[in-house]
This record gives C-alpha cells, structure tokens and sequence, in this order.
C-alpha cells in the first residue's frame, strides 16, 4: 500500500507541475516586464526538476535488512582527527576499542600531535600521522589522510568516523553482512547528533537525507559515501587507486611529451643556449623525446618509455659535462707544461670521475638552467613526482572526497548500500558560524564534483545512477531560485509590476493543486519526521549557496583557491552574530516593507485587491522560511538536560 | 608472504613467494626501500612464487617503482604467473610495470 500511495503522489505531482509549468511557459508570461517574468519562470522551473529528481528517488526507496556478518573478516577503524579536542577524539576512539567485531582501531591524526601519541599507545591503540613522503606536497585534506593510512594498514574493511562520531558496539555486526555481495564496496549508515535539541534551530539533522533520500537512490544502487560512519572495502579503493594512477601516468606523459617541441624550441632562444655545450644538450634532448613519442604513438611501455628517455638524458648530460672536463684537463696541462701553474696541479683521474659525477646531478646540471626543458622530463615520469603518492584511493579532486569516491566507485561497476540505523552518535556545530562554514564546504565540495566529473557525464554509469548523484547537486543551486522567490513578491507589492500577465482563475487551478500534492508527498515520505527545517534552509541560506557556486567554480575553471576551512567542532567564542546573516537580514527589511507600501497601494487603488493577496501570502512564506535564522543567531548552545541523552553517552 | 634477497652487482632480486594481498603490501613496501636504501638502486622483484596478488599488492609495487625510480634506478618485475598477469591486464598497470620473462631479461645490459 505505502508504495502505492508514494508512486501515485510522485505520478501526480509531476503530472501537475509540468502542467502549471506549460501554462506558465506558454501563456502566462508578462513581457512587458520580462526582467522579473523570465527569472521567475526560469526559479519555478529549477524547482520541477528538483521535485522531480526528488520523485525519482522515492521511486525505488529502499529498507533493508542486513544479513548476519562474515565470520573471519578483517577490519581496521579509522578515526580521522586535525585538531578537535584530545578528550573528544580519544572518546570516539575508546568507544571505538570496544566495537564487538574483532577490529584494530587507528587514531589518523593530522595535526601530529605528541599528546594524542601518548594516549593512543597508552590505551594500546594505533596511532598514525602522514609520512615522509607527504612533505612539500599537497597534502588532500581528509582524503589525504586516509590515503595514507590506506598504504599502512591490512584490513579487508575499514570503518571510517569523524573524531565525534561515537560508534555503538555493534556497528560493525549490523553492517559488514553486506560484503558477503562481493560488489558491494560501500555501506554507509546515517549521521546523527546527540547535541541538538528538539528543535533543531541550526537543522543540524538531516532526517530526509538520512533517510527517504539515501534510501531511494539506494534502489538506484547510487546511496553515496558521506565522509563517515561508512563502511568501505579495501580492495574497491585500491582498484580506484590503481585505475586513477595509470590515468594520471598516461595523461602526464602525453602532455609532458607533446609539449617538449615547444619547450626545447623556447630554451633554444634563451641566453643560456648560446653556450655551445648547453646548445648540443638540447640536441640531444629533442632526439630523446622525439623517440619518445614515437614509442609511445607505437603503444611502448610507459615504464620503458620513461626510464630510457631519463637514462638518455643523464647519458648525454654526462657526456657533455665529461667533455669540458677534458677540455679544461687539457688547458691545466698546457698550462702545467708552461711551468706557471705547477702548484695548481693536475686533477687525478677519480677526483675528476667525481667532478663529472656531482656536476651531473639534476641540481648542477646544465639543463637546470632551463626550467621549462626541465619541467617537461621531470614530468615524464611514472612517479606522480607532484604527489606525495603515486596511488591516491580516495579522490581528491574535491573538499568533500567522500561523493567523488563513491561516484568512481559506482562507475567502475561496485554496489553500494546504505542502511538505515543510527549506529554512530556525533557532534553538530552549536553556533551558526561553525554550521555556515560547514554548509559552505559541503556546498563547494558538491559543486567541484559537478563541476569536474559530472555524473551526467561520466562512463559506466547507470542513468539512475547520474540522474541520483545530479540531483544532489541540483540541490545546492537552489540560492539562485531563492532570490527570486524572495524578490518577486517585493516587487509586485511596491511597483505593482506582476510577471504574470494576469492572477485569474487560470493560475488558481493550476498551481493550488500541484503545490498541495507536491506537500502531501512531502509528508507521506517523510513519514511524519518534520522536513520543514530542511525546507527553511535550503532557501535561507541563499548568501552560502550562491557563494558556493561562485568560489566552487572559479575554483575549478581558474583555478584560485577556495579560501577552505576545516569545520571547528567546538562552540566558537560568543559573541554577536546577525552580521553572518546581513543578506537575509536586508530581505527580511525589504519584505516588510513590501508589506508596508503593498498595503498602502491597495488603499490608494494602486494595486488590486487578489494581486495583494497572493502576494502578501508569499511574502509571509518567506518570513517564515527566513525567520529560522532568527532562532539559529538566538540559540546559546546545547544544554544536556533539554533531551534524554543517557542512551547517546554511555 | 616471505621475501628473500639477493644481490648481485648489476641489480637486487627480491623473491616473494606465497599471496601478495592487502597483509603483504606493507611489508614488500618495507623490504624494498630497505634494499634501496643500501644502494641497490636497480631492483627486480621475481613473482615466479607469487600465486595471488590483489589491488592492494599492485599498489605497493607502484609504490616500490617511486622509490627506486626516485633514487635513480628502476624496479621490474619477471615471471609473473597467469592470475598476477590477468590483474595486470585488467588495470591496464602493464603498461607502466612491464612483466618480464625472466630475472635476466629484465635488466639486460646492466
């Protein structure tokens, strides 16, 4: 009966919204003030799709049950941690120790610090900081860290938690049944915060996510990796690694090999090319490199490719650094013979074995005058010489490694699941500047995704599976449409300009039914848990959106940086924060005083009386989408007495 | 997995026989850079007794291959059996680590 139900109001809903759409489309549209119409029509439009992407989802929700866990599997837990406090990451940890399930639990501490060193061998828990490898390279964040715990430890599975996410004992029992399926390379189990209060004035939980939403794209076999309280298989990441590491190796040797003409073509013009030895060097490289290609154009090894074209090189840098030796040799002698310089003495055959050999080397060599020729040989290589890995598993393509993962693994053919059991109890920002910052980095990190692999376009997925991760990304344009929603109403109310050409009964009948199921499904899905919070905060939040996008994609296609912060997981001090909303603030003013002046040309007969009406509905809509953000500067933080929490600290 | 060593003056032959999988990564990781570090610059890790080797196990040869490329030498492997072969095939990582038919073919003039 409940899918029935559902599939029926999804039917419906869209049957209706593409029927107020067309209308709106075709025969509502009022020209003459196009520069609100065509916005408007277009936000509308943006929020079908959303509908309809959302209606997709449930389509195919999803409850599962997981089956009894395997017998001898082996798993390593993985607690990341920069900088949260010792107390919080060694309580996840000992938490963390007593899991049922034979585990070895590691303490993956970037911020390398000694204390926490301390406690973990204290407590006989694994503790790792980044290797050797990793200094002057990029160091990837989160991902980063786990790619190098990835290369250190053995386990079959890993269980990843942020330093917060407390686990339960039995998280592993209820979920590692799972991979008995050999394709299932990911379960992931919600998150959940044991300090919010009822009310969740910062909409800390995301019920409808963590719930309809990743049950849904579950029956898409698209449920994706969140960062933690998700289980992962080793083997999956590696195959990641591997198939991203030859990509890599392939891509670079190309472009290093098709970009040496031009190198070698720029050094030749350089001073430094005027030297005869440096002159004849370049000979030399541009034989090597174009032999190079040719093999590579013929399918050659990369391994062959790379390391002749480097022994060439060196082969020719020695030759040549050999021959002015021998010149100068021969100089010294002539000049020894004149008995002028007998106290200089001539150079033994090994110091000048020596010389040759240290002249030679990358830093003193005649080429190392040459940066651009330099740089195209360093990068024919199968090092990855700009990472501190050559194999990365976790992507790191993104600030949120955790979507990008889960998308390459479900396009090389892995399952996912996802099961729906509170078995891990974390901790939620507590002040709105910690929430927007943590908002923000999510929004980033999703548009980056979309931005550099978009499902839409990635090989070997499904496209239930591009159209499930899209519309996650979909999701966070909403900034866009709420600006709109919030300036349409203002604008009517104040200059009586409607970018409709008429409210009559043709709008009526079209909108109210459409808006009314589309509600209903919310409902019925959301099985009474209330989705109104999410609802306030993805229109709310606009200023963050909108910032999201615009960081997110100068990021991608100019390459600035993206001014990222890790999320602070204790309160930030107190202090008065109505300047984080000023945005919101501004249309909170603007639509009161829409309210104000509507009023007044209603009176006056400016404006019509159903005109105002509609209009003074939506503004107060908005009132009250915006007014969460009024609770959210109020709250003070969470006090432990506002809710049970014996069952969350044991 | 056990490994054993043998150097001769043109290269190091590193021996694993047994399953080259996620337990035995690490600890290939770590017999490799210790040869490296003695100055066995030039490395062949013969697989003739490796009867299984995983993503995992492939990765730490990739990362076996940095750390003998980076000191100026290489890393090849030789005598791969049939599964070791299909892994290599299949992520298409033949093309950076060449399989060799035997420890001599694998450094020829050194």
């Amino acid at each position: 009966m409940k899918p029935f139900a559902t599939r029926l109001l999804i039917v419906l809903t869209v049957i209706l919204g593409v029927n107020y759409l067309a209308w709106r489309w075709l025969d509502s549209l009022n020209w003459s003030a196009w520069w609100i119409a065509v916005p408007l029509v277009l936000a509308e439009t943006y929020s079908l799709i959303d509908v309809g992407l959302f209606g997709l989802a449930m389509w195919r929700i999803r409850e599962r049950k997981a089956p009894p866990p395997p017998a001898d599997a082996t798993v390593d837990v993985f607690i990341t941690t920069y900088d949260e406090p010792l107390d919080l990451v060694m309580t996840t940890a000992l938490a963390a120790k007593d899991i049922r399930y034979p585990h070895s639990t590691w303490i993956l501490d970037d911020g390398a610090r000694p204390e926490l060193a301390d406690l973990a061998a204290r407590h006989g828990l694994g503790y790792l900081t980044r290797s050797g490898d990793w200094a002057d390279k990029p160091r990837h964040a989160k991902a980063g860290n786990l790619n190098n715990a990835l290369m250190v430890t053995q386990g079959e599975f890993l269980l990843i938690l942020d330093a917060d996410q407390i686990p339960q004992p039995d998280i592993l029992d209820n979920t590692l049944g799972y991979f008995n399926q050999r394709r299932v390379a990911l379960v992931q189990t919600p998150q959940y915060f044991s300090n919010v209060p009822a009310d969740d004035p910062l909409g800390s939980q995301a019920p409808l996510f963590y719930g309809p939403i990743q049950q849904g794209k579950d029956g898409w076999n698209a449920a994706f990796f969140c960062g933690s309280n998700a289980l992962l298989r080793r083997e999956a990441l590696m195959q990641l690694g591997l198939a991203g590491y030859v990509t890599e190796v392939e891509r670079g040797v190309h472009r290093a090999l098709a970009g040496a003409r031009s190198a070698i073509r720029k050094a030749r013009r350089s001073p430094e090319a005027a030297d005869p030895l440096v002159a004849g060097l370049l000979d030399e490289v541009e034989a090597a490199t174009d032999a190079a290609r040719e093999k590579l154009k013929a399918g050659g090894s990369l391994s062959e490719i790379t390391y002749d074209l480097r022994t060439k090189v060196e082969g020719a840098v020695r030759t040549l650094v050999a021959g002015n030796f021998a010149a100068l040799e021969a100089d010294l002698a002539e000049i020894a013979a004149m008995e002028l310089g007998s106290e200089l003495g001539t150079p033994e055959p090994d110091q000048l074995d020596g010389a040759v050999e240290r002249m030679s080397q990358r830093d003193w060599s005649p080429l190392g005058a040459l940066g651009s020729v330099q740089a195209v040989l360093d990068a024919v290589s199968v090092e990855r010489p700009d990472e501190a890995q050559p194999v990365m598993p976790l992507a790191t393509i993104s600030v949120t490694e955790d979507m990008a993962t889960s998308m390459r693994l479900h396009s090389m053919g892995w399952e996912s699941v996802y099961h729906h059991e509170v078995l891990a109890y974390g901790l939620a920002p507590e002040d709105l500047k910690t929430m927007l910052t943590q908002r923000l980095r999510w929004a980033q990190g999703t548009i980056q995704v979309m931005l550099r692999e978009n499902p839409l376009a990635q090989r070997g997925l499904k496209l239930g599976q591009r159209l499930m991760y899209f519309s996650t990304m979909w999701s966070y344009l909403s900034g866009f449409a709420a600006v709109v929603y919030f300036a349409a109403p203002v604008i009517y109310l104040t200059l009586g300009i409607l970018p409709v050409s008429s409210l009559s009964t043709d709008f009526f009948i079209r909108f109210i039914p459409f808006m009314v199921v589309n509600q209903l499904l919310f409902a019925v899905v959301g099985k009474g848990v209330s989705t109104w919070r999410g609802q306030q905060y993805s229109l709310a939040l606009f200023p963050t959106w909108i910032k999201a996008c615009t960081t997110a994609a100068r990021n991608v296609w100019l390459g600035r940086p993206l001014g990222f912060a890790v999320t602070p997981k204790a309160r930030q001090a107190e202090g008065n924060s109505w300047h984080l909303i000023l945005p919101q603030l501004v249309a909170i003013a603007l639509l009161l005083v829409a309210l104000v002046v509507g009023a007044v040309r209603l009176a006056t007969g400016l404006n019509e009386p159903v005109g105002t009406l509609v209009n003074v509905a939506w503004v107060i809509f908005d009132l009250l989408i915006l007014s969460v953000l009024v609770k959210a500067v109020r709250y003070k933080g969470f006090t432990p007495d506002e809710r049970n929490v014996d069952a969350v600290h044991r | 997995m056990q490994f054993t060593v043998e150097t001769t003056p043109a290269y190091a032959e590193v021996n694993g026989s047994g399953r080259l999988n996620m337990v035995a990564a690490p600890l290939l990781r770590e017999v490799v850079a210790a040869v490296v570090a003695e100055g066995n610059h030039h490395v062949v890790v013969n697989m003739e007794g490796t009867e299984f080797m995983d993503s995992s196990g492939l990765g730490a040869l990739i990362g076996c291959l940095k750390i003998a490329r980076q000191a100026g030498g290489d890393l090849r492997i030789a005598n791969v059996q049939p599964q070791v072969k299909m892994v290599l095939e299949l992520t298409s990582m033949h093309r950076v680590l060449n399989p060799y038919e035997s420890v001599d073919a694998a450094f020829p003039h050194a």
